[in-house]
């Protein structure tokens, strides 16, 4: 259930005529896994208190991981608005502000390329989480949560231009960092850094992506 | 309206009628307008404009001197910022982050670093002068901040000396920021594993005099402007926004401690050991531009109070290390400027190529490759002078970041603009985004 | 009718320069660029301590059309570059642009899709300063080049004439990449 990548080569470009070997070097990496029972500190009261007032927890929350002490909630795309609308409301769990949305590009994740990342913050009683949604690329769309949370609407906007997410029911879902007119979507992953040569006495030296780097 | 003329003349776009007047002819376009029944009046100010604080375009839809609709564009300053680091090393990833909010550039820093430590599992390897002078320069930075804040807001509605005042105490700031960090702005110092260099010799006197100095003088733009009448007719019920109205916006700072919700990061959530010192959260209930500034008049003096303390703590930890022992991530933090006007750490130098082969393979393997982080994401908090920053940090165990996304205050915030602008007079929409205080470096990134 | 349309020549041409580069630097008025952090540092060059006001410059003119300087601090994103060309357009002739900061210069340390390496590729720049960002001395040492070179800018005939020495040099010489030997040639 671990989400699993592959990275190929210790320095970030290929064909450099590099001879030592080390380009051909496959790394796996792991990303954390899911949490078992029980989660320690508040995490707990969070989790009992979703279970007790949302009798679907079960089936819509894909996965619960935590890592570094903070909790994560992955949640089905199609559900993401009423887990949300459960973690705003109900009084024992109050999560009154979210801290935007940040978006991800993994593109080894055949099928759940796209990630959303909600942090939520609690005033009331302190706790911080965070919803994790996937989409494919073939179909990224995302319901849009600025009905609940109001600040996200800029959120949303930047994560569609810069991932190509689209967020149904925004009321005005287009560019905000780019130019209304950009072609492309520029944080993902198989979009260029878009850097030019740089020229000095005697040289060339290429842009940071096509530069040799340890990855 | 029977007389065609070439200046001031309509035409039909796929917005509608659009008329453009030159002057003198006022009168003729209104009575055409008048015609049509149709009152609206789009005005854009910026992106180049003096009160609009940075590349900010304002879009203004006016009834009279009215404002019934106000938009905010932005996206002038975005500089992919995010994208940069995913090519740069964990520790290089600071001197881009830190040019993103450029007012407050150790809070980008240190919310930054504090994410790599929990990402490292390292947060209590970090050695206590290490965190006592970020605290020292991260409260010194607020004061920067603020008075930048407090001058440019009070230039925009006119007032001029508390521009000079305050810019003349930012100097006394950024002297300081100098001698210990070697710039006066943007200064990468806050490193993953501590700070990049300790304090000089003479240091803490030279801050100890500064923090006399600024006392002293935050009184004259304090005389200038609190109780002024003018001041607080422009101020006073401009850009109102209460509770619910902050929280439905993730609003956090100033504004939201402006309602009366005593909410500050380094009370309900210390970092960097904040538990430790005695401060005071300054909340105002006024929910208007008055009430935030001010807050952030009280917060000045707050930060000196920290930052006494920090120094205190300075000088019982003399000697102490400032970067983390493990030197597989720190890099030793004793850079001289040598004869030659290099920066050359002589004793290192001895060290790694005399002395431990141990020392020369870290040296190496940092400077080239950089520490590798495990992988997983954290999202790691500071309260900046504009709310709550927060970086949220995606590894993969390599060297390079797989996602740095930033949650900047001033991104939040500045939406709040329409709720604090529809309905009031243009005048008071420069207060409004005054009071705002966006930087949009953050903004836009 | 502006200075340039009423020009003499021979030694009142020289005279006429003198006067015009005396008067046009002693007063120049910059439009308010502040982009990013350099705008910042060219606060404080105006502020208290970095006096601006003494070169009769601290009057940051809102409107580009009463401006003659343009002093673009910070860098320019893709979204920005229109709006700057727009505003250099609107400033009257005679006109000078400073690129403040490595980002202005050449794109800093920004080197990838958002950002215009150089504002160069939209306006023509007469001072380059480096620096990210650059002290207000910095700033001040740049404006008083700039003020060096308006004094000696030369008017008419003898300006045609320096235009095409300049163009026949910069096409002879080598690009800079090419150039080998010791770095400082």
């Amino acid at each position: 259930m671990t989400q699993q990548h592959r990275a190929t080569g210790a320095f970030g470009v290929k064909g450099t005529g590099d001879t030592s070997g080390f380009g051909g070097l496959v790394r796996k990496i792991a990303h954390p896994g899911s949490t078992e029972r029980p989660y320690g500190g508040y995490f707990d009261e969070v989790a009992d208190e979703l279970e007790r007032s949302y009798p679907e927890f079960g089936e819509d929350i894909e996965r619960v991981i935590i890592d570094r002490g903070e909790l994560t909630l992955h949640v089905k795309a199609a559900r993401l608005v009423y887990v949300a609308q459960v973690l705003r409301d109900n009084p024992g769990l109050r999560f009154e502000i979210c801290l935007g949305v940040n978006g991800a590009h993994y593109p080894d994740d055949k099928g759940r390329e796209l990630h959303c990342v909600y942090p939520l913050l609690s005033m009331t009683f302190n706790r911080r989480i965070r919803l994790e949604v996937s989409v494919p690329d073939a179909h990224p769309h995302l319901p849009s949560l600025v009905e609940l949370w109001a600040g996200n609407n800029w959120h949303e906007r930047e994560t569609f231009d810069m991932f190509g997410i689209i967020f149904d029911g925004h009321p005005g879902l287009t560019r905000i960092l780019m130019p209304d007119d950009w072609i492309g979507h520029p944080q993902r992953k198989d979009y260029p850094l878009g850097g030019i040569p740089v020229e000095y006495k005697g040289a060339t030296i290429p842009p940071p992506s096509e530069r040799r780097s340890y990855r | 309206m029977t007389t065609h003329d070439p200046y001031a003349s309509s035409r039909e776009t796929t917005e509608g009628r659009v008329y453009s007047v030159t002057g003198n002819d006022w009168d003729s376009l209104v009575i055409e307008i008048g015609a049509t029944k149709e009152e609206r009046i789009v005005v854009n100010m910026g992106p180049q404009h003096p009160s609009t604080h940075g590349v900010l375009r304002l879009i203004l839809e006016l009834e009279g001197e009215t404002v019934t609709e106000a938009r905010a564009g932005i996206g002038y300053l975005h500089t992919g910022i995010e994208k940069n680091a995913e090519y740069r090393t964990w520790t290089q990833g600071v001197t881009f982050v830190t040019r993103m909010d450029y007012l407050a550039p150790i809070f980008n820093e240190t919310a930054y670093c504090l994410g790599v430590e929990k990402l490292l599992g390292v947060t209590n390897e970090i050695p206590e002068r290490a965190t006592v002078i970020r605290v020292m320069m991260m409260e010194f930075n607020r004061i920067s901040s603020h008075m930048v804040a407090l001058g440019t807001g009070a230039l925009e509605l006119g007032a001029l000396s508390p521009m000079i005042f305050a810019f003349r105490e930012r100097e006394k700031v950024l002297d300081i920021f100098e001698m210990i960090s070697g710039l006066r702005m943007n200064m990468a110092y806050v490193r993953p594993g501590g700070v990049s260099q300790d304090l000089p010799e003479g240091g803490i006197a030279k801050i100890r005099e500064t923090i006399k100095e600024l006392r002293h003088n935050f009184k004259d733009n304090a005389k200038l402007l609190i109780g002024n009448t003018i001041w607080m007719k422009r101020t006073q019920g401009v850009g109102y926004l209460d509770l619910a109205g902050c929280t439905t916006l993730g609003i956090t700072g100033p504004i939201l401690r402006a309602t009366g919700m005593p909410w500050d990061l380094r009370k309900s959530e210390p970092y960097c050991g904040y538990e430790n010192y005695d401060f005071d959260v300054i909340t105002d209930d006024g929910c208007d531009t008055y009430g935030r500034f001010l807050i952030k008049m009280d917060e000045l003096e707050q930060s000196l109070r920290i930052i006494e303390q920090a120094c205190d703590k300075l000088d019982k930890l003399d000697g102490a290390p400032v970067v983390i022992a493990d030197k597989n991530i720190g890099s030793p933090a004793d850079l001289r400027v040598g004869a030659d006007g290099l920066g050359n750490s002589e004793e290192h130098i001895a060290h790694i190529m005399g002395q431990s082969m141990e020392a020369l393979i870290h040296h190496f393997k940092i400077s080239t490759e950089g520490f590798r982080v495990p992988a997983g994401q954290v999202y790691s908090t500071v309260e900046s002078p504009r709310g709550e920053i927060g970086a949220h940090l995606i590894s993969d165990g390599g060297t390079h970041p797989y996602r740095v996304h930033f949650r900047d205050p001033s991104f939040n915030n500045l939406q709040s603009l329409a709720a604090m602008c529809e309905g009031s007079m243009i005048a008071d929409v420069v207060a409004a985004v005054a009071s705002i205080d966006p930087v949009m470096g953050g903004v836009d990134r | 009718m502006g200075l340039e349309e009423q020009l003499p020549a021979g030694f009142a041409l020289t005279t006429i320069e003198d006067l015009a580069g005396y008067m046009r630097k002693s007063s120049l008025w910059p439009a308010t660029f502040g982009l990013a952090c350099c705008a910042i540092e060219m606060m404080a060059a105006g502020a208290g301590r970095y006096d601006l006001a003494r070169f009769g410059m601290e009057v940051f003119r809102a409107s580009p059309r009463q401006a003659d300087l343009m002093i673009v601090a910070g860098r320019v994103s893709q979204k920005m570059a229109p709006v700057v060309r727009q505003i250099y357009d609107q400033m009257p002739d005679p006109k000078w642009v400073i690129a403040m900061g490595a980002c202005a210069s050449s794109g800093g340390m920004f080197n990838n899709y958002a950002i215009v390496q150089g504002v160069d590729h939209v306006v023509p720049v007469d001072i380059y300063l480096p620096g990210c960002p650059p002290r207000p001395e910095m700033l001040i040492d740049a404006i008083l080049k700039l003020h060096e070179q308006i004094s000696n800018t030369k008017l008419g005939v003898n300006r045609e004439a320096i235009i095409r020495e300049v163009e026949a040099t910069a096409l002879a010489s080598k690009p800079t990449f090419q150039i080998q030997g010791l770095l400082k040639s």
